[in-house]
C-alpha cells in the first residue's frame, strides 16, 4: 500500500492510496485535475506529466530514454518531471508528493 | 504482400538521409522522416509556423479551394492557446458516460447490420456510416443529420479522380453556414450554440472563427476516421487469432488501440511553412518553402519502435505520433480513441472472423514515396 499526494495546478491537495497498477491511473480513476491520461499509459500523449517533489524523486527509479525523450521537448519540463503512467505503485513510492505539471 | 499490410516506404530515405522530397501543386514539400526530427519540428512553431495562407499547411494544400482558416489548427501560440481552451472541454465529452453508452450502440448496430448480410463494402457501407453517426455525438446534433454526411460520400474535399474538388468544399461551407444561421436563432446546445456563446477576453467568435472550427471539425474526423476503421477491418480479416486474443485479454485493448493507430497512421504527414532559412537533418530550408511532419514515416522509427512494421497488440512503450505532437495535437484524439476502442471490443466480442473478399487499395502519391494509407474498396463477410 502507497500513499500518493497529488497537489495540482490550482493547488489543492489529494491524497490516494493504491496498491498495484501505474500513478496515472489512480490519478484518473480519482478525477485528479491535471491528470488525463489520454493514451492510457503507452507514453504516447504526456497528459499524465508531474514533478516528484524534492527528497522523493529517488524513489521512482529511474525513466527510460523513450520517456526522456517525451519529456525532453515539453516546455514545463524540469529535472524532476515524470510521465507518471511510466511509476508503478508499490510500497517503494509511499508517502511520495507530486505536484501535476503546467501544459499548454 | 499481405492484404492488410501497410509497408513503410520510406525507411531508406529516412535510415540514410532523414528527410524525403515531393513537389505538391509548385509548393514543394521536404518530409521529415524521423520520429525524434518530427518532434523537434513540431515544438518549434517560430521557425515552422502553422499560421501560413488557409489551406497551405495541408497537404495536398488546400490554399485554392479555401480562404476560412481551420481554428485552431492553423493558428500559432500564443493566440492558439485561447482558442484550444475553448474547444478542449468539448472535444473531451466522449469520456463522459453517456457519450460512450451512445457510441456503442451505434457500433453495436453497425456490426449487427454488417453481420446480417453476405457480403460489406466497409468504406462506403460501414465505414463511412459509422464515422458520420459518430459525428452526430460529437457536434450534438440530431442522428438524422448524419444522412446529410453519408449523401455527401467518402471525402469532404476530394471526390474520385479529382484530389480536391471545390464543389465539395462549397456544399460543406453553405452547409455549416445555414447550421451557423440556426444557431443563432435557435441555440440547442450542439457544437455551433457553443461556439456562439464562447468568448475570448470578452469577445464573442466572429462568424468567420466558428466556420473554422467546424470545418476543421468536419474535415480532420473524416478520412482520417474512415481510413483507421477500414484497416482495422482488413487487418482483422487477416488476423483472427487477434480477435480471439482481445476476446481473451480485454485488458490489452487500450494497447491494441494505440499500436494500431501507430501502425496505421490515417494521417501521413502533416505540413509547415518555413519562417526563416535553416536546415533540417542537414539540409537547408528556405523562408517561405513547406517542410511536413510525416507521422507515418516517425511511426516506424527503428530506432524507438522494436519491429516497427509489425502490430504488437500488447506494445508496452509507443511513444507514436498517430495524433500528432504538441499543442497542436489531434483535438479529435480522444472521440478518435473512443471510437476505436468500442469498434474493437465489439468486433472481439461478437465477430468470429472476417473473409475479405475484394479489395482496392488507397496509395498516395508522395514524389519518390507511394504511400498505402488504406482502401478506395474493401468488401468483406463478417462471420
Ligand atoms: S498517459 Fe499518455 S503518456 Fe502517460
Amino acid at each position: 500500500m502507497a500513499k500518493i499526494t497529488f497537489i495540482t495546478r490550482d493547488n489543492e491537495t489529494i491524497i490516494l492510496e493504491g496498491t498495484s497498477g501505474s500513478v496515472m491511473q489512480l490519478a484518473v480513476d480519482n478525477g485528479v485535475p491535471g491528470i488525463d491520461g489520454d493514451c492510457g499509459g503507452v507514453c504516447s500523449c504526456a497528459t499524465c506529466h508531474v514533478h516528484v517533489d524534492v527528497g522523493h524523486h529517488l524513489k521512482t527509479g529511474e525513466a527510460t530514454e523513450i520517456e526522456t525523450d517525451m519529456l525532453e521537448l515539453n516546455d514545463y519540463a524540469n529535472e524532476r518531471s515524470r510521465l507518471c503512467c511510466q511509476i508503478q505503485i508499490s510500497d517503494a513510492i509511499d508517502g511520495i508528493v507530486l505536484q501535476v505539471a503546467e501544459s499548454d | 504482400m499481405k492484404k492488410s499490410e501497410l509497408p513503410d516506404p520510406f525507411e531508406t530515405a529516412r535510415t540514410t538521409k532523414g528527410y524525403g522530397e515531393m513537389d505538391d501543386q509548385n509548393d514543394p514539400v521536404t518530409m521529415i522522416l524521423g520520429l525524434k526530427d518530427v518532434r523537434k519540428c513540431a515544438h518549434n512553431w517560430k521557425t515552422f509556423t502553422s499560421q501560413s495562407a488557409p489551406g497551405r499547411i495541408v497537404i495536398p494544400s488546400e490554399v485554392n479551394i479555401r480562404d476560412t482558416r481551420q481554428i485552431p489548427f492553423e493558428m500559432d501560440p500564443p493566440a492558439h492557446k485561447a482558442y484550444r481552451a475553448i474547444v478542449e472541454p468539448w472535444f473531451k465529452r466522449p469520456l463522459e458516460a453517456d457519450y460512450s453508452v451512445e457510441l456503442s450502440k451505434q457500433i453495436n448496430t453497425i456490426v449487427d447490420e454488417a453481420l446480417a448480410k453476405n457480403a460489406v463494402e466497409i468504406v462506403e457501407g460501414f465505414a463511412l456510416k459509422l464515422q458520420s453517426r459518430a459525428l452526430t455525438l460529437l457536434l450534438n446534433t440530431p442522428y438524422e443529420e448524419a444522412e446529410t454526411w453519408i449523401s455527401w460520400g467518402t471525402h469532404v474535399f476530394r471526390s474520385e479522380g479529382n484530389p480536391l474538388d471545390g464543389d465539395k468544399a462549397t456544399i460543406l461551407y453553405d452547409y455549416i453556414d445555414k447550421n451557423i444561421t440556426r444557431a443563432m436563432e435557435n441555440p440547442n446546445g450542439d457544437l455551433y450554440s457553443m461556439l456562439l456563446e464562447a468568448t475570448i477576453d470578452g469577445q464573442k467568435l466572429t462568424r468567420e472563427e466558428i466556420k473554422g472550427v467546424v470545418v476543421l471539425t468536419f474535415s480532420g474526423g473524416r478520412d482520417t476516421i474512415i481510413n483507421a476503421v477500414t484497416n482495422a477491418i482488413a487487418y482483422f480479416g487477416e488476423h483472427p487469432e487477434s480477435l480471439a486474443r482481445l476476446k481473451n485479454e480485454p485488458e490489452i485493448v487500450n494497447n491494441a488501440v494505440e499500436e494500431l493507430i501507430r501502425y496505421f497512421s490515417p494521417l501521413t504527414q502533416m505540413g509547415r511553412v518555413v519562417t526563416e532559412d535553416t536546415e533540417v537533418c542537414e539540409h537547408a530550408v528556405k523562408a517561405n518553402s513547406r517542410i511536413s511532419l510525416c507521422w507515418a514515416s516517425a511511426n516506424r522509427d527503428e530506432r524507438t519502435f522494436e519491429n516497427p512494421n509489425e502490430v504488437v497488440l500488447d506494445r508496452k512503450l509507443n511513444p507514436h505520433v498517430g495524433f500528432g505532437f504538441g499543442h497542436h495535437n489531434c483535438l479529435g484524439a480522444t472521440h478518435a480513441r473512443q471510437i476505436m476502442t468500442i469498434l474493437v471490443k465489439t468486433l472481439a466480442e461478437k465477430v468470429k472472423s472476417i473473409d475479405i473478399l475484394d479489395y482496392k487499395d488507397n496509395i498516395e502519391d508522395l514524389g519518390e514515396f507511394k504511400r498505402k494509407v488504406g482502401y478506395d474498396k474493401l468488401t468483406v463477410k463478417f462471420n
